[in-house]
């Protein structure tokens, strides 16, 4: 462990984790029958995805006549979903590769679901340029190979041919990153499984060992990986916003776009794994994996890029003023006056107004909230790129082709439908893979378990613990904790050398909770605890009920009224951080007596 | 690996686990390899594994990726089919960068990804044995070669260094 334990960093795994006690928390939810949440769910989106099938193929059928493009306006809700589904993938790669670079370990927390958001963003986004063309058995034609028409090639100097390379590369390098990150991940279900599921995972984890020389490896080449995602991540982006920047089109033809577009991208990819990772952690109770503080830190993200989509906007609107060109002074005021302007002020709202409630580390650390400014930011952004292309393209250079436009129902059905394909993929993933890197967890949780580091920690400095943590294992009826703690039970001593009157305390070093947030101990009690050497919730939890009550008879005062029967029990859901366990377990008791 | 009989023992900690590898470099061990449920860091020099060159066939396929890329399209609207678009050059090198760099990206990729599983002798289809299935859960384990250190050797080496578990298998 060369890496120095932080004092000041919050930890990011909670609940005093062991290894074991991880794998059972993230791989439980792929081995239980799904819940009913999980399955109304599912059907949802699988009734939206085949509505979305139907629309897709009546497009397909009647022709692109059945959108209500016109000649004016020939990118619709079609590109704006393109742009919007592909910025969204933009913060698993962001998370999963930055974040590396820069030995965030937060991101351990998070990655997994990122980059799967990404590969099914990517799969959406790349749905509507194909669709778009409509003859989609043509499609084939951009991709460069020796044809039977010359060969004739396509335009390599075309931005939308350097969308198809930036878009297929993506997509493979993300789908190759995910993969291999879950290789280890799908080997620990293999080896909890058995029988057909067995099989199926022993097809998925390739073989995998855990030996020495394949980690070594396989640290490597994510390293790498990382390393060229990065670029890679950034020129996507770039790319696409050449779409619009190399035409000449006022509005478009500007030299921001690329580092705009990439903030906009990384923003609303952010927004949309908060919104996701809101859910799951909600409904498969992984908050101490996806803490408040991971939550935190993607708020920060927000706040930042958020900022910078305002600068650029600001920017847009001076430049215009300041360039002297009537059609772009036009085309601006056009997209805040014009016939869209709702969808103008709708993107200034979502997007640099609602944000900025994140300067406030209350509000950042506020789940409710979070989620909802996520869902504002889902909406701006796309907003944000229906400004860009619709009302630009309704009022071109020529007042007598001006036109307007709104989607006819295949359009919006299409949209829907892309919804509908990312969270059937999305609920399989949380099904088929543990939704947080299993592995990578484990290899944060000496440096950022909350047993080693922050207020509740218990090993401090170079003492580390056995089998990963105090807790020992959950059996498997996950009813009852063993006392994995034999070789630390051994001091009578604690280390202020207050006495304990021959009483087996385990030793917790200078580790000191607040006892009285045990139902049952007051103040007066806590001394008395405090007095033979009982200051932490864990060490509470281990003790007998029958030595709590000797100690309570030997120390001075009356603690007649007191019955620790339940102590123990409530110690060990605050030692593990389980409060919303422990406020349950409390609603039940009465003065810390089971009725 | 067909047939190989080993010993391996079982550690709870990956700390301990370390500390039983250097005792056994002191004694001159031979270690055959040690599996872990996550990478252990500092592990790789205590075993002699020397760094890996996968970064190096990255490079490599990288090349190769500009090169195709850039040599490809140079010949295509030079050679192949040249097409004049907007007035400018047949060789309009700043319209080939982003394509460039793209395939560099992919080839690199893709590349070392599938380097790594046919190195590691992963992929679809291979099931390879395991000595315990706690190991990609939490138990750190070191493997001996009944061939290198016999087994009497062996258990009285986990015992000193304070494995939880020894056992012995044929893989």
């Amino acid at each position: 462990m060369s890496s120095p334990i932080s004092v000041i960093r919050e930890p990011l795994v909670q609940g005093h984790k062991t290894y074991h006690q991880i794998t059972e928390d993230l791989i439980s939810p792929t081995e239980r029958t799904p819940g009913k949440a999980w399955i109304i769910g599912f059907i949802l989106s699988v009734s939206v995805l085949a509505f979305g099938i139907f629309c897709i193929l009546w497009t397909i059928w009647h022709g692109i006549g059945t959108w209500n493009l016109n000649r004016t306006v020939g990118w619709g809700w079609d590109i704006t979903n393109f742009v919007w589904w592909i910025g969204i993938g933009h913060a698993g790669t962001l998370i999963s590769a930055i974040l590396l670079l820069f030995r965030q370990k937060w991101r351990t927390g998070v990655n997994r679901a990122a980059e799967a958001m990404t590969i099914f963003a990517v799969m959406c986004a790349g749905l509507f340029p194909l669709i778009h063309m409509g003859r989609i058995w043509m499609a084939m034609f951009i991709f460069p190979y020796p044809n039977t028409r010359g060969p004739l090639w396509p335009n390599f100097n075309s931005p939308l041919l350097w969308d198809v390379f930036a878009i297929s590369t993506y997509f493979t390098v993300s789908l190759l990153f995910w993969y291999t990150g879950l290789v280890p991940d799908f080997a620990t279900v293999r080896d909890r499984a058995s029988g057909f599921r067995k099989k199926i995972y022993n097809f998925l984890s390739f073989g995998w060992t855990g030996s020495a020389k394949h980690w070594q490896r396989w640290e490597a080449l994510c390293l790498v990986l990382a390393g060229i995602a990065t670029p890679l991540v950034l020129s996507v982006h770039t790319i696409v916003s050449f779409d619009f920047a190399t035409s000449v089109i006022p509005g478009w033809h500007t030299t921001i776009f690329p580092p705009y577009f990439v903030a906009g991208a990384i923003f609303s990819g952010f927004a949309m794994v908060l919104t996701l990772m809101i859910i799951t952690r909600k409904v498969l109770h992984l908050e101490n994996y996806i803490t408040i503080g991971h939550i935190e830190s993607m708020n920060k993200v927000i706040v930042v890029t958020g900022t910078i989509v305002g600068v650029a906007y600001l920017t847009e609107l001076f430049i215009a003023w300041y360039s002297g060109y009537v059609y772009e002074q036009f085309a601006f005021f056009n997209r805040a006056f014009g016939p869209y302007w709702w969808s103008y002020f709708g993107m200034m709202f979502c997007n640099v107004v609602s944000p900025q409630i994140f300067w406030s580390r209350k509000m950042r650390r506020n789940v409710t909230v979070t989620f909802w400014i996520s869902i504002l930011i889902n909406i701006g952004m796309w907003f944000e790129r229906f400004v860009i292309i619709a009302t630009t393209l309704a009022r071109d250079y020529l007042p007598s082709s001006w036109s307007l436009y709104s989607p006819s129902w295949v359009e919006i059905g299409i949209f829907i439908g892309t919804m509908g394909l990312f969270f059937t993929l999305y609920l399989i993933f949380c099904r088929v893979a543990p939704v947080v890197a299993v592995a990578e967890v484990k290899s944060i949780l000496k440096t950022a378990g909350d047993q080693y580091t922050g207020p509740n920690a218990i090993y401090h400095g170079h003492e580390h613990g056995h089998g990963g943590g105090v807790g020992g294992h959950i059996d498997d009826h996950g009813s009852h904790v063993e006392t994995g703690h034999e070789t630390k039970v051994h001091s009578t001593v604690s280390n202020d050398g207050s006495k304990s009157k021959g009483y087996n305390i385990p030793d917790y070093g200078g580790l000191q909770d607040d006892l009285t947030k045990i139902e049952g101990i007051g103040p007066k009690t806590e001394r008395a605890l405090n007095g033979v050497g009982i200051k932490s919730f864990a060490a509470l939890s281990e003790m007998d009920i029958d030595v709590i009550q000797n100690i309570l008879d030997e120390a001075q005062g009356n603690f007649a009224g007191n019955d620790p029967i339940s102590w123990a029990d409530q110690a060990r859901l605050a030692a593990e951080g389980r409060w919303s366990e422990l406020q349950a377990l409390q609603d039940k008791l009465i003065g810390g007596k089971y009725e | 690996m067909a047939g190989k009989q080993i010993t391996y023992g079982l550690y709870n900690d990956e700390t301990d686990m370390m500390a039983a590898v250097k005792h056994a470099n002191s004694k001159h061990l031979e270690i055959m390899d040690v599996f872990s449920p996550f990478p252990v860091h500092g592990l790789d020099p205590l075993l002699g594994l020397s760094e890996s060159r996968l970064h190096i066939a990255g490079f490599v396929y990288g090349l190769l990726g500009t090169l195709t890329a850039f040599l490809g399209m140079t010949w295509i609207f030079t050679k192949d089919w040249p097409i004049v678009f907007g007035g400018k050059p047949y060789w309009s090198v700043p319209a080939f960068i982003p394509i460039t760099f793209e395939l560099t990206v992919l080839f690199a990729a893709v590349g070392m990804t599938f380097t790594f599983y046919i190195l590691c002798g992963l992929g679809p289809g291979v099931t390879n044995k395991v000595l315990d299935d706690r190991i990609t859960d939490d138990k750190f384990c070191i493997a001996f070669d009944e061939t290198e250190v016999g087994r009497g050797e062996a258990e009285s080496f986990f015992n000193s260094t304070g494995a939880t578990e020894v056992h012995s298998k044929v893989l």
